[in-house]
């Protein structure tokens, strides 16, 4: 079924095309739903206090009851992890979630605006949703990755970024909790990563040397 | 709308069909041509709307601004479509739960009412506010002003009648505020819709008023705004405070959003916090 198999195996030695674009890159996008929170938790566990990128993390959760992970992540992690708030100004330093029960926009501007618009399929916040808009105001410089989850959400969005030869990629299938999500991205777009769950941990890790690199080479 | 439209984002799912320049002219026209001034609002979320409304209609941006300049009736749509009119009632029930812990009480104490519902869109929030009222024996001497840019939903919102499916979670949001007893004292079920009680439509008043270019029209003892500032951007914002600011009566209430708050402006030391995570203020100064 998967055709594509781009995987990545020594990422210390990123593909060149790919290399390229974590260069340019000024944003990470994140994505998932069920079965993906433990994964997003050690990722953002696990990137250092100067990550070179703002990251926003799109999760779908319910309202209910109210969760705390990034509260519980902010006081574990180096980097600062928040709720996105409306009109907040993006920055790098920052792990933003989006707020339950509410889209996350990006202004071109640079700032968040929430929104209280109609559920995407079900869906508020919707992956596809801030997916689209952050890749409206960055237009290539997106990276965006998708992890496991129960439903189609993010497809579109991962499409949409690759549309406008931004990065993406999923988590491998096989190794997600829940494939749907993988899955119906890779059925939409020719996602340029397939990564197992070490090797997501090591594309993150290379995105801190590759920028922090070309930052110090300048200085 | 509060029923829930779940339109799919087809052919602009995956691609790009407005930047953000054009929408800044479509902006731009349509307040030459109509008046209506859209340059506050956020372009982000404009740009979702845009994008939806050529969608549904299969339009390509000259078309649109064609129909906008030729078609009132279309006119009418664009505005409804590019709004976000999305509601409930007794969303966030925390919310409504300090209203009528830490306010009602307050609120109790002045003679007469008057109660502000800006941007009410399809009424949902006003008679939240009208049934908060009632359970606390005050809805007699209160009067609720519900505003809104768009007629449409304000004829829903005067009409009072929702889908009944809609109830099973309105009422869910009820019981979660606090309240005694059941929403379904408040309206009566008639096939599938609910219509809200006539007892508590008496005491009200819905009308267009727009946040942008309207002024001060009464004084209030309590006005509630939410989810209308978060489609603005900061100026304009504050430009609405300040609004409201001159449209209270002293110690009268203002009700936010629960993800917009007064931020640091010179007109947030008027104002006392009742409660932080709400964003209920009161006017002190
Ligand atoms: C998301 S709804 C909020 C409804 C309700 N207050 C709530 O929180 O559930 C936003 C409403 O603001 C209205 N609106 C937008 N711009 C406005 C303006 N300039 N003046 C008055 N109302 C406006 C829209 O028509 C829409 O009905």
């Amino acid at each position: 079924m998967i055709k594509r198999k781009i995987f990545i195996k020594k990422l210390n030695n990123l593909n060149k095309d790919i290399e390229k674009r974590v260069r340019e890159a000024k944003v990470l996008l994140l994505g998932c739903s069920a079965g993906g929170f433990g994964l997003v938790y050690d990722l953002v566990l696990g990137l250092p206090e100067d990550f070179p990128l703002p990251v926003i993390v799109i999760i779908h959760r319910s309202k209910k009851y109210r969760s705390s992970m990034e509260e519980l992540l902010d006081s574990k992690s180096r980097i600062s992890v928040k709720l996105a708030e409306d009109k907040e100004q993006i920055k790098k330093g920052f792990v933003y979630f989006a707020p339950p029960d509410y889209h996350l926009l990006l202004e071109p501007e640079g700032f968040f605006t929430l929104d209280t618009s109609e559920p995407v399929m079900y869906c508020r916040p919707s992956i596809d949703v801030t997916f689209q808009s952050v890749a409206d105001v960055y237009q290539e410089n997106v990276i965006a990755l998708l992890f496991s989850g129960a439903n189609a959400d993010g497809a579109d969005g991962l499409a949409y970024i690759q549309a406008k030869k931004g990065l993406v990629g999923v988590q491998n299938p096989e190794a997600a909790e829940v494939r749907t999500m993988p899955d119906a991205a890779i059925g939409r777009c020719q996602v340029d990563m397939i990564l197992s769950n070490s090797e997501i941990f090591s594309f993150i890790g290379s995105i801190a040397t590759v920028l922090n690199s070309v930052k110090d080479g300048k200085d | 709308m509060a029923e829930l439209r779940n339109r799919n984002f087809l052919s602009s799912a995956t691609a790009d069909t407005v930047t953000f320049e054009q929408i800044d002219e479509l902006v731009e026209w349509v307040k030459r041509i109509h008046g209506f001034d859209f340059s506050g609002y956020s372009r982000a979320s404009l740009k979702r709307r845009v994008t939806r409304i050529m969608d549904l209609h299969n339009l390509t941006l000259f078309d649109l601004k064609s129909l906008l300049v030729n078609d009132y009736a279309f006119f009418e749509e664009f505005i409804i479509e590019i709004t976000v009119n999305v509601t409930e009632m007794f969303r966030d029930p925390g919310f409504y739960r300090a209203v009528r812990e830490k306010v009602l009480p307050y609120l109790a104490s002045f003679q007469r009412i008057k109660v502000w519902n800006a941007g009410c869109s399809t009424g949902q929030e006003l008679y939240s506010f009208a049934i908060l009222l009632a359970k606390e024996n005050l809805y007699k001497r209160s009067f609720l002003y519900g505003t809104d840019i768009n007629t449409r939903v304000l004829d829903l919102a005067k009409k009072g009648i929702y889908d009944l499916k809609l109830m099973k979670h309105y009422s869910e949001n009820y019981l979660e505020s606090g309240a005694s007893g059941s929403l379904s004292d408040f309206y009566t079920a008639q096939y599938d819709a609910a219509s809200i009680n006539h007892s508590l439509k008496k005491n009200t008043l819905f009308s267009v008023h727009n946040l942008v270019s309207d002024g001060v029209f009464n004084e209030f003892q309590l006005i509630s705004c939410r989810n209308v500032l978060i489609y603005f951007n900061v100026e304009l914002q504050q430009k609405v405070i300040s609004l409201f600011y001159n449209s209270l009566c002293p110690f009268g209430f203002l009700c936010l959003g629960s993800k917009e708050s007064l931020r640091d402006s010179e007109l947030s030391r008027r104002f006392k916090v009742i409660d932080k995570a709400e964003n209920i203020y009161q006017k002190i100064e």
